[in-house]
């Protein structure tokens, strides 16, 4: 009984340890972007000043722009063109296609700085430059991977008799796929567009290759400020951030119940 | 409601021929089963009616319209599947309300359609449940509610009844049964259950290794056999192997036994005898004549298995093993290691080609 005891002890107390790493940064900033103090000096003092100064600040508040706007488009291109090709490799055997499933790997794994190099020099090539087009031309190309890999996952759940009774009712191939196969793999469809959201929205060393000046994303956007000298409305609209898109992800995770059927 | 007719029907897979020239008719409004092992073709031959597969040669029709390149979405038929597939993202009404919704039938349409079908399945208040929430039984009607909601022309069945314990598979034959009497409509039902077979269809085609072995009433192929495959695989048979006398055959012992049913064939040629067990009578004496029983082989009793309303006899004879099933009437039961007699009709002999 008391070693029980000891060792449930033992393991919240490795919870908590675990959540203080995560979480104990994300709420220092968060505090501090409500502190009178630029300079993170105590004693602790509120103020809303800096939400209120972030509104001034017109490079800020359009980088945050480009970077949603970018990552919305990019995960709908992705989103859809990712879930097709899933579906195309579960339903079709072609020549080559263990090849070029293997090939969706690869890029994965690539350190960005050197995919976000050999973009800069193919963009120049081809003629695309550089600008926000090319950001999220190379947005889609980064996170599709992601979409394709976490649908095609899904798809391996599917049982293929369900396209097949459906067929057999008389179902044609368009209406098969939204009405049956599509139900089934929203899930993984949703949590494809949540990576391909999160690759576009965090993506800092792609887009600083393909970024020009005064057209940047909010990750190079802040990267410059805080070269030229902190200031706590990065503080500020991190916070912002953060709050969205935990909510975003638990609104989906409700939604569509990650942790499995309850 | 329509015939279906296979005719000369081939298709392999690289170098494995799951179907080799199978030519079967399926009547109008008959309950036709399609009985083989695994592997035998009859799941490849099905899905070939279905149209999920298309042959490599050959014909089919249904209801005398050549199919064998329309596609399964285009050919009207129900199939009811081994695992149901029943879609698990929408209720049970909605499963049965897809085939004609995909139609594009009228709402009020389909929903009286779908009542029906839920009423003839005797799920009619069941019909806002989701199929996980449905026992086998009942995924099972709604299934079957599903294909036949849309009237389809040829009702097909994989193993529809593979999944389910056997109480509730003995009910779900009854009821597939009496549901496919009331609307007529041909149903072509793959099985390797070869009592399934035997209770619920009009006619059994046999295949083995892509072939059709035999096709007929369940009676005519139980009763005559044409070969031992049928035989043994269909019921369960005595096999004597020997030299044809004509009329019967010679066992490589002398013995001779009689046969009075199943293949003519010429005198000396390999030939094999099938008896069925429950035809067989077993007896302690050996003077018992009987004149309609001609066959007659002495044996020992090795092993007896009782099993309530029969007995069955393990019979050593020579080294072979004979099985003879003995309804149980209350007379005295024979004890193992007992010497016995064995007699039996020629009438109950089939005479089988070798080979």
């Amino acid at each position: 009984m008391a070693t029980t005891r000891i060792l449930e002890g033992l393991g919240r107390f490795y919870i908590g340890l675990l959540l203080a790493f995560l979480y104990l940064p994300i709420i220092i900033m968060a505090l501090m972007s409500f502190n009178v103090s630029p300079f993170y000096q105590l004693p602790f003092e509120w103020t809303t000043e800096w939400y209120a100064s972030l509104w001034q600040n017109d490079q800020l508040i359009a980088a945050t722009w480009n970077s949603v706007e970018i990552a919305v488009i990019a995960t709908v291109i992705c989103t859809v063109l990712g879930s097709a090709a899933s579906l195309a490799l579960y339903r079709h055997e072609f020549r080559g296609k263990k090849f070029l499933q293997a090939l969706l790997f690869p890029p994965i794994a690539i350190p960005w700085l050197i995919t976000g190099t050999a973009m800069l020099i193919f963009f120049f090539g081809v003629g695309i430059g550089r600008g926000l087009h090319a950001i999220l031309l190379g947005h889609v190309a980064l996170a599709l991977p992601y979409v394709i890999v976490v649908v095609s996952a899904r798809l391996q759940t599917f049982a293929p008799e369900l396209e097949e009774a459906a067929r057999s009712l008389g179902a044609n191939q368009w209406q098969v796929t939204r009405r049956v196969t599509l139900p089934w793999i929203m899930p993984g469809v949703i949590a494809g567009g949540l990576f391909a959201f999160a690759v576009s929205f965090d993506q800092f060393v792609v887009s600083y290759f393909l970024a020009t000046p005064g057209q940047t994303t909010l990750p190079v956007e802040i990267y410059a400020a805080i070269r030229k000298g902190f200031t706590p409305e990065i503080n500020a609209v991190s916070t912002i951030i953060i709050v969205v898109s935990m909510a975003l992800m638990l609104l989906t995770a409700r939604f569509f119940k990650f942790g499995g059927e309850k | 409601m329509a015939g279906v007719q296979v005719s000369d029907v081939s298709r392999s897979f690289g170098a494995h021929k799951a179907l080799d020239d199978v030519s079967i008719d399926f009547a109008d409004g008959g309950f036709y089963a399609l009985l083989g092992p695994s592997g035998s073709g009859k799941t490849t031959l099905l899905r070939q009616i279905a149209g999920f597969d298309f042959p490599d040669s050959g014909r089919i029709t249904i209801g005398g319209e050549s199919v064998e390149r329309v596609p399964v979405e285009k050919r009207r038929i129900g199939m009811v599947f081994q695992n149901y597939a029943l879609f698990p993202n929408m209720s049970v009404a909605d499963n049965v309300a897809f085939g004609l919704s995909v139609r594009g039938e009228a709402k009020a349409t389909i929903s009286t359609e779908v009542q029906r079908a839920l009423d003839l399945v005797q799920l009619g208040k069941l019909g806002v449940r989701r199929p996980n929430q449905l026992s086998g039984g009942q995924r099972q009607r709604v299934a079957l509610a599903r294909a036949i909601v849309t009237k389809p022309r040829v009702l097909l069945l994989d193993e529809p009844l593979g999944a389910l314990d056997k109480a509730l598979r003995v009910d779900m034959q009854i009821e597939l049964k009496r549901i496919q009497r009331e609307i007529g409509i041909t149903t072509i039902f793959v099985t390797h259950d070869q009592e399934e077979a035997l209770t619920m269809s009009d006619r059994i085609g046999i295949l083995r290794d892509g072939r059709l072995v035999q096709e007929g009433p369940p009676e005519e192929i139980y009763d005559r056999p044409k070969s031992e495959f049928a035989a043994t695989f269909l019921g369960d048979a005595n096999i004597f192997r020997g030299d044809s006398t004509g009329n019967g055959i010679r066992l490589p012992d002398g013995t001779a036994i009689a046969s009075g049913v199943g293949a003519k064939l010429a005198a000396g040629a390999k030939a094999s005898c099938a008896v069925r067990p429950e035809r067989i009578r077993i007896a302690t004496d050996g003077g018992a004549s009987d004149a309609a029983n001609s066959n007659v082989l002495k044996g020992q009793v090795s092993k007896r298995i009782f099993a309530g309303n029969n007995s069955t006899y393990f019979v050593e004879r020579e080294g072979q093993m004979l099985k003879v099933i003995v309804q149980n009437t209350g007379a005295d039961r024979l004890a193992e290691g007992q010497e016995v007699v064995l007699r039996w009709s020629p009438d109950s002999t089939v005479l089988i080609a070798a080979g």
